[in-house]
């Protein structure tokens, strides 16, 4: 590892991840440059008084390379200036959960994190104690110094890393009190502004190797396609092609740079032949139609008596809500580095996961997973599609035929039009009311396409209605799926929201006074488990009514929503405005309880941004197909949301002290909910379906 | 193939390409100035801006042999210590998430501060829409356009 060498001599903590419970061990530099020791550490101290911290997992934007340092220099005491941040690449033998996904990093290193700071402190001040013939308990630290106030010693972290080094390292530890952070609830700056700002090679597409080839690859033009021929003659005769190759269905063209690929690819002569349905969007609408009312349901959560209860109704509220697929459209588009050599494999570039890249190509290799390297770039987005390892494997299969270092790289209309989309859905709900507008029965299907379970039947209603069915129905279909940033509740929620929004108008009550009626239901006489904290949840509604003056701004009409998804909570309020006769949807105002909120910049930019992307995709996005063939493969045809068509977006957290519950996804989720809401208090028309730009209620708006 | 000789960032440099090659795949794969970006392709995202003559232009559009003796200024070249204003902004607000599109919201912004040195509100919507951020980093970019606006003279 880099940083061993870097270091040169000082304090190396070496952590078990694979155990959390088992105690760090000092790891001696000298063995660690002579590669005689597996260097586990994601923590050093060098003589020179540098801090280096490994961060394990892949950055895509969320801020880990950024957050996870700050939460071991808070129990280390370190000065930040002094601290300096290093991607770990793929080691699953000494890092664990080595993924960007679920919001999971933060809540799962929390602990390791701390106490690496924690232990790194105490042997620092073990070290000087033994030097200074002082008792322990009586040095402090402070910034990057040990100080003993009595004597007036005080030295550099640097001066005691290598007598700290020989120490032994403590089982326990005593970490912080959470009140004395100083580090932790700070903002502090991307760790890698500079480079970004400057324009170094930092991302995947960025990464070149002397003598590397380029292969831009055809895939099937619809989904359903195989391959039948391919005339690769014209293609191979381009400057530039080193040669075309195929495996599976791909087609992929080498060469010397991307354009030439690129243009060669386009004399390429193949014919494909019908291995599938080829399916288009009419036809996905007929089958959400059919199975709605035909489909062979599974049940995902049942309880008490619904018909009993929809039989007593004294009024019962039935809405439908349908959301398309969507391709993630991280900017920096797929591409890979493979190497397969004779005696191993060296794969360089952005994945969210790394393991299972590795695993993939150990199959088409034949190569034990330790022969093979996976160097994790800086990552232009993923919002869940470099979860999947396709284009990894494209690369090691071109790498392994050409026999070459080989970088596959993805136009941005192989990015659109290549697979792996969120499902489209389509939802039923159902809601039963008393004579006293009390929720008794509650129903919920929802019928997907490649969709696994397209409900969240834990979730909020459930637990506060006891008459209540949630089941689902799925399609088969050749079009590829995948999580794509809050799977599922990426639209589950602005539809489950926009319903209750519906229930609690016809109950005529207040809507947040509603759901707030609701989790008092749930606290006080649970309807069967409840598996979200509700007290979280009734304190960021709370919140967000008290933020957004709800009900009784002037000059604005406020819709409201809220979710609870990958353990945090978030509550939205968006407000629209008439202007010249047209609703604009001018802010939202935003309540989040992610627990304690590590760097406070990145944070807030976390639940913009999440809010950005939600309100985004719910007004535009829309992919459609036809054929088998998406009818969008670039951003002329499918928009995302510009900085002319943002609201403002007014962040709140909440102050509990709970441990961090992630933050990557769940402030998107009640975004199209809170737009909805609030533009059918403006106009009096729901909007049910995405994108929200396609809906009756929008022609001639913008 | 041909022989193109071009000024990037006050240095001379040549290339042996088709002469339909994009600017971009140019600085990218044969000059290795990979700081501008490719995103889409079309000029419909912005990733690839550079200055060509001090304007912003999309430079995935922008065949090399159409270059000709246009002074050609990347993300790298910018400044030399990466101190130029707008950069020290992007910093100071915090700007980047992914950060993979904001060597082009640089460079765009940089053209349209000096053209426009106190821009309005309107005119920094106006002149950063055509640059798509994924992440969704629009407030800080626009608040950043306005701090590099007081940096600047």
């Amino acid at each position: 590892m880099k940083i061993a060498a870097a270091a040169g001599g000082g304090l190396f903590l070496g952590f078990n991840w694979s155990d959390s419970t088992a105690a760090p061990v000092v790891v001696d530099a000298k063995h660690i440059a002579a590669g005689s020791v597996k260097f586990n550490s994601y923590l050093s101290i060098g003589t020179d008084n540098i801090i280096t911290i490994v961060s394990p997992n892949p950055e895509i934007g969320q801020g880990i390379k950024t957050a996870f340092p700050m939460v071991v220099a808070e129990e280390l005491d370190a000065d930040w200036k002094l601290v300096k941040t290093v991607q770990g690449n793929l080691d699953s033998t000494q890092f664990e959960r080595q993924v960007t996904g679920g919001s999971g990093a933060v809540p799962h290193s929390w602990e390791r994190l701390r106490k690496a700071g924690a232990t790194a402190r105490y042997l620092l001040i073990e070290a000087a104690a033994a030097k200074w013939a002082v008792p322990a308990s009586e040095i402090t630290t402070a910034d990057n110094k040990l100080i003993h106030k009595a004597s007036g010693k005080s030295a550099t972290y640097g001066e005691f890393a290598e007598a700290a080094g020989k120490l032994t390292a403590p089982t326990e530890v005593k970490l912080k009190d959470e009140k004395t952070f100083k580090l932790i609830g700070q903002s502090v700056r991307n760790v890698d502004n500079k480079n970004i700002a400057t324009g170094k090679p930092l991302f995947g597409l960025d990464f070149y190797r002397e003598g590397m080839l380029f292969a831009i690859i055809q895939r099937p033009k619809a989904f359903g396609l195989k391959l039948k021929s391919v005339d690769s003659a014209a293609a191979k005769a381009m400057p530039g092609i080193v040669d075309v190759v195929t495996f599976e269905n791909s087609v992929a063209v080498v060469g010397k740079s991307t354009w030439q690929c690129k243009k060669a690819r386009e004399a390429l002569k193949i014919e494909y032949e019908k291995a599938a349905d080829l399916e288009s969007s009419e036809d996905h609408n007929r089958i959400f139609s059919n199975l709605m009312d035909n489909g062979q349901a599974t049940v995902r959560r049942k309880n008490g008596d619904v018909d009993a209860a929809f039989k007593s109704a004294a009024k019962v509220i039935k809405a439908e809500y349908q959301c398309p697929f969507l391709p993630h459209s991280p900017l920096e588009p797929m591409n890979f580095f493979a190497h397969v050599r004779e005696d191993g494999v060296e794969l360089v570039g952005p994945t969210q996961t790394p393991d299972r890249a590795r695993t993939e190509v150990a199959k088409i290799t034949g190569f034990a997973p330790e022969k093979i390297t996976v160097e994790i770039t800086r990552q232009g987005g993923g919002f869940g599609r470099r979860l999947s390892a396709d284009f990894v494997m494209e690369a090691a299969h071109v790498s392994k035929l050409v026999k070459a270092p080989v970088k596959v790289i993805w136009t941005r209309e192989d990015d659109m039009t290549g697979g792996t989309y969120r499902p489209a859905v389509k939802y039923r709900f159902e809601a039963a009311l008393d004579k006293n507008g009390e929720l008794i029965g509650y129903k919920l299907r929802g019928v997907g396409i490649n969709a696994g379970n397209p409900t969240r039947e834990d979730n909020f209603p459930s637990g506060s209605v006891d008459n209540l069915l949630i089941d689902s129905v799925e399609h088969k279909s050749p079009i590829t799926t995948g999580p794509w940033r809050a799977p599922i509740t990426n639209f589950l929620a602005y539809a489950e929201q926009s319903f209750i929004d519906e229930v609690a108008e016809a109950a005529g009550k207040d809507p947040i006074e509603f759901r707030l009626a609701l989790l008092e239901k749930a606290k006080k006489s649970p309807a069967g488990d409840v598996k979200y904290d509700v007290d979280r949840m009734i304190a960021v509604i709370k919140l967000a009514a008290e933020k957004s003056n709800w009900g009784k701004k002037k000059g604005v009409y406020q819709g409201f929503s809220v979710y609870f998804s990958h353990r945090s909570y978030v509550a939205q309020v968006g407000e629209v405005a008439m202007e010249k006769g047209k609703p604009m949807l001018k802010n939202i105002v935003a309540a989040v309880d992610c627990g304690i909120v590590i760097n406070k910049s990145g944070s807030l930019q976390q639940v913009r941004g999440g809010v950005v992307d939600g309100v985004g995709h719910a007004m535009f996005g829309n992919m459609t197909f036809k054929g088998g063939t998406p009818d969008q493969s670039n951003f002329n045809g499918f928009r995302l949301i510009r900085m002319n068509e943002i609201p403002e977006v007014d962040v709140h957290f909440v102050d509990n002290g709970i441990s961090p519950t992630g933050l990557g996804e769940p402030a998107l989720p009640p975004a199209g909910g809170a737009v909805a809401n609030a533009f059918y208090k403006a106009t009096k028309q729901r909007l049910r379906n995405q994108p929200f730009i396609n809906e009756e209620a929008f022609k001639g708006l913008s | 193939m041909a022989l193109f000789k071009l000024s990037i960032n006050n240095r001379a440099y040549s290339a042996d390409v088709a002469e339909d090659t994009p600017l971009l795949w140019v600085l990218r794969d044969n000059l290795g100035l990979v700081g501008t970006k490719y995103g889409c392709g079309i000029a419909q995202c912005g990733a690839c801006t550079v200055h060509l003559d001090g304007k912003a232009v999309r430079s995935c559009v922008l065949p090399v042999s159409s270059v000709g003796k246009a002074k050609v200024t990347t993300i790298e070249g910018l400044s030399e210590k990466g101190d130029h204003p707008v950069q020290k902004a992007w910093d100071e607000v915090d700007v980047a998430q992914c950060g993979y599109c904001q060597a082009g919201q640089i460079m765009t912004a940089a053209a349209l501060l000096k053209e426009k040195p106190k821009p309005t509100d309107e005119e920094i919507v106006a002149g950063m829409s055509g640059n798509i951020c994924r992440c969704g980093t629009y407030h800080r970019i626009r608040e950043a356009v306005k701090v590099a606006a007081t940096k600047t003279n």
